[in-house]
């Protein structure tokens, strides 16, 4: 009990904590979007594009919060608006956006003189060392996603499943995708302080694939997604805290090691499922 | 909309004879009912009086055509099959119809306006191929998604959306069956799951690409009774399919595809074996019973076993 309580009187502590619990609800909520459309690579093209603009923002004093906003939501629509309007393949047109932008973050950094800390924090993360600024970015950002959702998770779970029936009943298909991928971006920037830029595609795809394998309605899958979200971002908060680790690879390794579990125990993949069914044609024959 | 009491038509007119959509006021429903006019009185009367019509539209997929020069004009409150070889363009009709693809060229109105302008009085089924089985929504979740659309956003679905939701999983027989999800439905139980949500929708016009492909006896019968009731309630059905036995003893209408309309008349078509010939044997042909010149020559409105007009003298289709 100390062991969970005893980080709670440090503010830096509560902060992070804070911040855990919103990326992990924000991130299961829009990656439960992401793993049904199939956008992980996406996910993780636009999580790269951030970094220039992280870099920009630094060079230019100005919030990394909109340089990578900005940097992030562009590539976002430039990827899409070349799979649609150039005749390239989504994954190609992904694979030579990704490179290029990550290039250019690189490639800005690399002029910056001297050693830049707070750089490396947004590629690897670090969840202790967000400062009340940031967390009130984060919750600004997150409050703007999660109503979004909530207004359009009709309009967006209809295209989603059938983008052909939902525009010829009328929905803005189109506007809808790119809605999403603005959704996407900003999400992605909202957690780019807890987990990075490298592993920030975890926290969107890892929760929703875990919930994915244990039901088969929607809501319950988002709810799911939620909970795996919030509890590994804690639990992974407090791992890294205990064991001075790295706050964002501990948070993605619990996140992982939850899928594993429930990929190789679950009711539909795994030994619970495997022992049902068995059950199931013992009670059979 | 109510039964159409006017007989055959003149299904379209050649591009360009017809007098401009946007001319003409917007049909009321009392309009609708008119005794038939003579044809020759009025080049557009067929189009006036079509739930969706296409005039020389020509379409396709990158740079490639998949359908051209199609001319069809679906009377409302018809029962139509598109038929013909995979690869045809019954699909690329149907998507023209429900404002998913717009023409290159050529002319698409579809209850009386722009494709998409009335999406909401639309249903559209796309192949079940197309859709993804394992994904996490049940069969009551899906037929709600018919009502999304009129709902709108903000919304939450109330009592008349479940009522009509119930109702539509109902009438294809599959109360039993509301909360499975739908990757645990046979072949057939997806096709009626889908017919649901297009009468959860409470469409005038059904688009549904091979509502009967690959499902048993049963249901193409029990789906075919409810599209035929929908039809006589004077809503209007396009749908694509490749089982010819059905289209001659359930649809009332027929037109072959074969990257443009070969042939359109009534489903007893399909017994025509020159018909058949052409859409089958791969020979392109410039339309027949579609691009018909306006002269005397062509002035026989009489549906008969006619209503295939097959112009040799026309060139064949360049590729």
């Amino acid at each position: 009990m100390d062991a969970v309580l005893q980080p709670l009187q440090y503010e830096f502590f509560v902060r992070a904590l804070g911040a855990a619990i919103v990326v992990g609800t924000v991130c299961a909520v829009v990656g439960t979007y992401v793993v049904l459309k199939g956008l992980a690579f996406i996910g993780d093209a636009i999580s790269h594009a951030a970094f220039p603009g992280v870099v920009a923002a630094f060079i230019l004093g100005g919030s990394y919060y909109v340089g990578a906003a900005i940097a992030a939501i562009v590539t976002a629509l430039g990827i899409t608006y070349v799979s649609r309007r150039g005749r390239l393949r989504t994954d190609t047109a992904i694979g030579v956006l990704f490179a290029g932008t990550f290039a250019l973050g690189i490639f800005m950094f690399s002029t910056i003189e001297g050693y830049v800390a707070d750089l490396f924090g947004f590629l690897f993360g670090n969840l202790l060392s967000i400062s009340p600024a940031d967390l009130a970015g984060l919750l600004v950002l997150a409050a703007v996603i999660l109503v979004t959702v909530a207004v359009f998770w009709k309009e967006l779970l209809y295209a989603t499943f059938d983008p052909l029936g939902a525009g010829a009943a009328g929905l803005r298909v189109e506007w809808l995708e790119y809605g999403f991928l603005v959704i996407v971006a900003l999400t992605i920037v909202a957690s780019l302080q807890a987990v990075g830029i490298i592993l920030v595609v975890a926290m969107l795809v890892t929760p929703a694939a875990t919930a994915q394998l244990l039901t088969v309605r929607f809501a319950r899958m988002m709810m799911l997604a939620v909970g795996v979200g919030i509890g590994s971002a804690v639990l992974g908060l407090y791992v890294s805290y205990w064991q001075d680790v790295a706050s964002g690879a501990t948070i993605v390794l619990v996140q992982t090691a939850a899928f594993l579990l429930v990929l190789l125990l679950g009711p539909r993949t795994g030994l619970a499922g495997w022992l049902r069914r068995r059950g199931v044609a013992a009670a059979g024959s | 909309m109510s039964g159409h009491e006017h007989t055959e038509q003149p299904m379209t007119t050649p591009p360009g004879t017809h007098s401009d959509p946007h001319d003409q006021p917007r049909r009321l429903p009392s309009e609708r009912q008119l005794p038939r006019v003579d044809a020759a009185i009025d080049a557009g009367h067929a189009h006036a009086h079509a739930d969706a019509w296409l005039a020389d539209v020509t379409v396709g997929y990158g740079d490639r055509p998949a359908v051209e020069h199609v001319s069809l004009a679906v009377e409302a409150g018809s029962l139509l099959a598109l038929v013909g070889p995979n690869g045809s363009g019954k699909s690329t009709i149907l998507k023209l119809m429900a404002g998913l693809l717009r023409p290159w060229s050529g002319r698409v109105e579809v209850l009386g306006a722009e494709p998409g302008r009335e999406a909401r009085r639309i249903a559209y089924v796309p192949q079940a191929e197309l859709v993804d089985w394992q994904f996490p929504v049940t069969v009551a979740d899906v037929v709600m998604m018919g009502r999304y659309p009129r709902l709108g956003p903000l919304r939450r679905p109330g009592r008349d959306d479940r009522r009509a939701v119930t109702a539509a999983i109902e009438k294809v027989g599959m109360a039993a069956f509301a909360g499975r999800q739908i990757g645990a439905l046979s072949g057939g139980q997806r096709r009626r799951v889908f017919l649901a949500r297009a009468l959860a929708a409470e469409p005038d016009l059904f688009l549904l690409d091979e509502p009967v492909t690959g499902v048993d006896a049963t249901t193409q019968e029990d789906l075919m009774d409810i599209l035929e009731g929908e039809t006589r309630r004077g809503k209007t059905v396009v749908a694509s399919t490749h089982d010819l036995a059905c289209v001659a003893e359930r649809f009332a209408r027929v037109a072959f595809v074969n990257r443009t309309v070969i042939a359109h008349g009534p489903a007893s078509l399909v017994l025509d074996a020159d018909v058949l010939a052409r859409a089958y044997a791969g020979h392109l042909l410039v339309v027949a019973g579609q691009a018909i010149p306006i002269d005397d020559a062509h002035h026989h409105d009489q549906e008969a076993p006619g209503e295939t007009h097959f112009h040799d003298d026309l060139p064949p289709h360049r590729h």
